[in-house]
């Protein structure tokens, strides 16, 4: 039977047009990964904005995130490419072949119930059974396509992933915890200054950051999308990582690998400061926060209930299980991220952990409202 | 059309009613019970990812608890690949290969049926883990890695149950692939060569090779973890001196030939379809064949790309990335081939037709977005966040599940000897099509702007929000897609409304078609004689 070319070119019918809006989506929504890349980050000290881009990949302030970026539009590139190829195809050929409606209905009173051993007096379509040069073809040129698209890549593996710390780097270590980020500067300030902090990752801008990152229990993976790429943290190993962020400011991110009950409240957060900030700060993380004896009574009790068993206090109690609690005061938030820290929160926090981050491994130790008031300001003075 | 006078005996059915059922080994009983067994999980599997869905729809949801957001979210991973995709297309291929073939029945119908049922049974061991005895369900993920999944960390029975129903499932499958193995072998037609074997039993042929050899790795693993955890031996205790990523290699060993078993037979299914609603023979038929048993080979090797951040040397990254990107190839080789079985062809848009167009158009998507997470880089950002989470889904549900109800509308007609309604057909293809797009396409972006998969809220970035609600609602399309095809069996088979199908509806051209619908339990009254690939439309011509 004849083909008429006008019903073929007139509606596509409902795949084709969902297709096109496939299609569509993918050209709306890639170019705005990049629109967010610009968003601004406010200076440390004050809570980062949120918004589009604070945790996105294609936004990137340190040298591995823009060897990535400027890789992945690459590869976005060539597969878009791929793509429109692939769909476009699929699309004219199914408008182009389709049958006709007028074959159609003959087709379908003669499709009910019966055998198919005869054509039913349709004409069939040429019987083409492959062709080797076409066939040829679409094997060799995605295989060069591959080809270049290793070696392209193979140049970007080498500059995002070291083996040796690059030159006058700051050596960090990094201990996964359930559900929290332990932080050690050993060698800053010279032999037996070394510098414990939690969650609250400081760093001076210019300068690379050397992570050598453990875990103290499960899988972990250390991700701050805008400085690096991720790198698990992986117990008996030792995995490492680098960055440079190059300009000041809070980066975000969080734990990316799973790793139990609150895996979705190990957030993470790197201040970037000026170099000369960075030196003061590790100065005064390196000493005991000054005692203020308004709070004895709070740090009395502190001592005398459980809390000192899990969390260190430089000068007053050495728990290894908690975060460091030396200079909590100092830092933005509390719980691996959680909350902000204010005095409420830090309150509720010690009341009953469970509520804030159920499944962590912090008890409510059932405190009267005395005591919380007690604890909260001791700890309110750690600064 | 030749046949040859060789006719055997055919045991009668000794049981009726349920009985019949429980005691049979016909392989299409089998292949049914398959059918409806994992077909049943597959709602399963499909409620809990609603439960998933539901709770991330806004930042702070309180459906479940974390615990609870985790359990479903490995039990929902688990069904799905362990209780659904997979044993679906055994199903398939336990119903057709014998057809097929000019078969009678399997190589072993008795282990045959020993497949169905340790199949149930893992999954009953499985769901067990939601009763009060086991504590809570495994919560480890369905990657269950180490040092998280040990007794430490995860102590309660849920775990060993879900290790033991693996372990189950993983005879379950080494059985049934042994099987299909052998009946290709042995039990062709006279004159079906190789070459003249269908596309579908060259597909289900390599996965069963992957079966066989990948499955034991995961067997081996999950019992000696088990020993671990309820023996205290110490294969995977770190704190003893074990390689902290031993179960991740042996894991991934299986799980990225696993990737293949669960993509290849629709694969197979689609070389199928899309010549006889083309009204032309597959355009490629020896590279589409052979492109299968590269990606066999070549499966074995990518592995390690699951582990690109786990602090893997840069030569081994190097290697594994350049395997990953080159079996890209054989599978750009078949969609070309299907592209050009299409081009040039008189094309019926009925219900199997819509699903193996819509599945080249989202595999398509999962490819490629393959390819981009492959090199090693660009998966230092995106590993493990929802970027993943939509390829996979890509490759599982745009490709494997929209092959399963492919395979569904192509072959019920013969399962049931009726018809499928095609205007509930279409209903449930569109539904589908627009629910599975809106719910995954917009998880790429999210995963770019880097949301980890497996969290169970965000109140820390509510920009996500939006596209998290975006993709509920398409969860829910999908939901009610489902549904128009639950109702559309009901309607048409069960409450027998489908018009009656006799022996060939739709112009197939192999042998399932050359028998009636249902096929009697003899299958072929006289075993037939093959002359080419397309028996029914080019042995006719020759004769």
């Amino acid at each position: 039977m004849l083909r008429s070319g006008n019903t073929i070119r007139r509606a596509t019918k409902a795949r084709s047009i969902a297709a096109l809006v496939v299609l569509a989506a993918l050209i709306v929504i890639v170019p705005g990964a990049h629109a967010g890349s610009r968003t601004e980050i406010c200076a440390p000290g004050v809570l980062p904005q949120s918004g589009a881009g604070v945790t996105g990949i294609f936004g990137a302030d340190s040298p591995p995130s823009e060897s990535i970026r400027t890789l992945a539009w690459l590869v976005l590139g060539i597969c878009a490419a791929i793509f429109v190829v692939v769909e476009g195809l699929l699309l004219v050929a199914v408008v182009r072949f389709r049958r006709s409606s007028r074959e159609t209905r003959g087709g379908r009173s003669s499709a009910g119930g019966e055998s198919a051993a005869s054509n039913g007096g349709e004409t069939e379509p040429a019987q083409l059974y492959g062709s080797n040069p076409i066939e040829l073809a679409w094997t060799v040129v995605p295989l060069i396509i591959v080809f270049v698209l290793g070696l392209v890549t193979i140049r970007t593996i080498r500059e995002v992933q070291l083996t040796e710390p690059p030159e006058g780097a700051l050596r960090v270590v990094v201990i996964g915890h359930q559900w929290w980020w332990e932080y050690r500067y050993p060698d800053e300030l010279g032999p037996g200054r070394e510098v414990v902090t939690a969650n609250e990752l400081v760093v001076p801008t210019g300068r690379p950051v050397w992570l050598e990152l453990e875990s103290a229990d499960v899988v972990h993976s250390w991700w701050v999308p805008r400085l690096a790429g991720k790198t698990d943290l992986v117990p008996a190993r030792t995995n490492l990582l680098w960055f440079k962020a190059q300009r000041p400011g809070v980066f975000l991110g969080q734990c990316a690998e799973y790793c139990g009950t609150q895996h979705a409240n190990m957030l993470l957060r790197v201040s970037a400061v000026d170099p000369e900030l960075f030196a003061a700060w590790l100065e005064h993380q390196a000493t005991p926060a000054v005692a203020d004896s308004s709070v004895d009574a709070g740090r009395n009790l502190f001592l005398a209930l459980a809390c000192m068993n899990c969390h260190d206090v430089d000068g007053a109690s050495v728990g290894m299980f908690g975060p460091n609690l030396t200079h909590l005061a100092s830092r933005e938030t509390i719980g691996a991220g959680v909350r902000p820290l204010t005095r409420d929160n830090l309150r509720a926090w010690i009341d009953d952990p469970q509520t804030i981050k159920p499944g962590c491994n912090m008890p409510s130790l059932k405190l009267d409202s005395t005591q919380l008031d007690l604890i909260t300001d001791y700890l309110m003075t750690l600064r | 059309m030749a046949t040859l006078e060789r006719t055997i005996p055919v045991p009668r059915a000794g049981y009726s009613g349920i009985l019949e059922w429980i005691a049979t080994i016909d392989h299409k009983k089998i292949g049914i019970l398959y059918l409806y067994t994992t077909f049943s999980f597959f709602l399963t599997g499909g409620l809990l990812a609603l439960g998933i869905r539901t709770q991330l729809m806004s930042p702070d949801q309180q459906l479940l608890t974390a615990a609870q957001y985790n359990a479903a979210f490995t039990m929902h991973g688990t069904t799905m690949i362990f209780l659904a995709v997979v044993p679906l297309f055994t199903g398939f291929a336990n119903y057709f290969i014998p057809l097929q073939l000019g078969a009678r029945d399997m190589a072993f119908p008795r282990l045959n049926a020993l497949s169905y049922w340790l199949l149930l049974g893992g999954g009953i061991i499985l769901y067990a883990s939601f009763l009060p005895f086991a504590g809570f369900p495994a919560n480890a993920g369905w990657t269950n890695y180490v040092p998280l999944s040990a007794k430490q960390f995860s102590p309660q029975l849920g775990e060993d149950l879900w290790l033991i129903g693996l372990t189950v499932l993983g005879f379950s499958s080494i059985f049934g692939a042994l099987n299909l193995i052998v009946t290709i072998f042995a039990l062709r037609a006279p004159g079906q060569t190789f070459h003249r074997l269908t596309l579908f039993a060259w597909s289900v042929l390599v996965t069963s090779f992957l079966l066989v050899l990948a499955m034991p790795f995961l067997t081996v693993a999950g019992i000696i973890l088990l020993f671990d955890r309820i023996a205290g031996t110490a294969f995977f205790a770190v704190e003893q001196g074990a390689d902290p990523l031993l179960w991740q290699f042996l894991f991934w060993f299986f799980g990225h030939p696993e990737v293949y078993i669960m993509i290849l037979p629709g694969f197979g299914i689609i070389s199928e379809i899309l010549p006889v609603f083309s009204r032309k023979p597959i355009f490629g038929y020896k590279m589409i064949a052979y492109s299968s048993v590269a990606i066999g080979f070549l499966s074995f090797s990518v592995f390690v790309h699951h582990m690109f951040v786990a602090g893997i040397d840069t030569p081994l990254q190097t290697f594994f990335m350049a395997s990953t990107m080159l079996i890209a190839v054989p599978t750009g080789v078949k969609v070309f081939s299907w592209l050009g079985t299409l081009w040039g062809g008189s094309l019926r848009f009925r219900t199997p037709m819509l699903f193996a167009l819509g599945f080249l158009a989202t595999f398509t998507i999962g490819g490629i977005s393959g390819v981009f997470l492959g090199s090693v880089p660009v998966d230092f950002q995106l590993s493990d966040t929802y970027f993943v989470v939509a390829h996979i889904h890509y490759v599982l549900m745009g490709g494997a599940m929209f092959t399963v109800f492919a395979g569904l509308y192509y072959w019920m007609p013969k399962m049931s000897g009726r018809m499928l309604s095609e205007r509930l057909g279409q209903i449930h293809f569109f539904l589908l099509f627009v629910g599975f797009n809106l719910t995954f396409f917009v998880q790429h972006q999210l995963g770019i702007e880097g949301m980890p998969r497996r969290t169970y809220h965000y109140p820390q970035s509510p920009e996500w929000a939006t596209l998290n609600l975006v993709s509920t609602i398409g969860s829910y399309i999908i939901a009610l897609a489902v549904m128009v095809f639950l109702w559309n069996f009901l309607y048409s088979i069960v409450l027998k409304q489908g018009r009656i199908a006799g022996d060939d509806p739709w112009k197939g051209d192999t042998l399932e078609w050359a028998t009636a619908s249902p096929p009697p339990a003899y299958n072929f009254a006289r075993i037939p004689a093959v002359h080419s690939a397309r028996p029914l439309k080019e042995d006719v011509a020759a004769h």
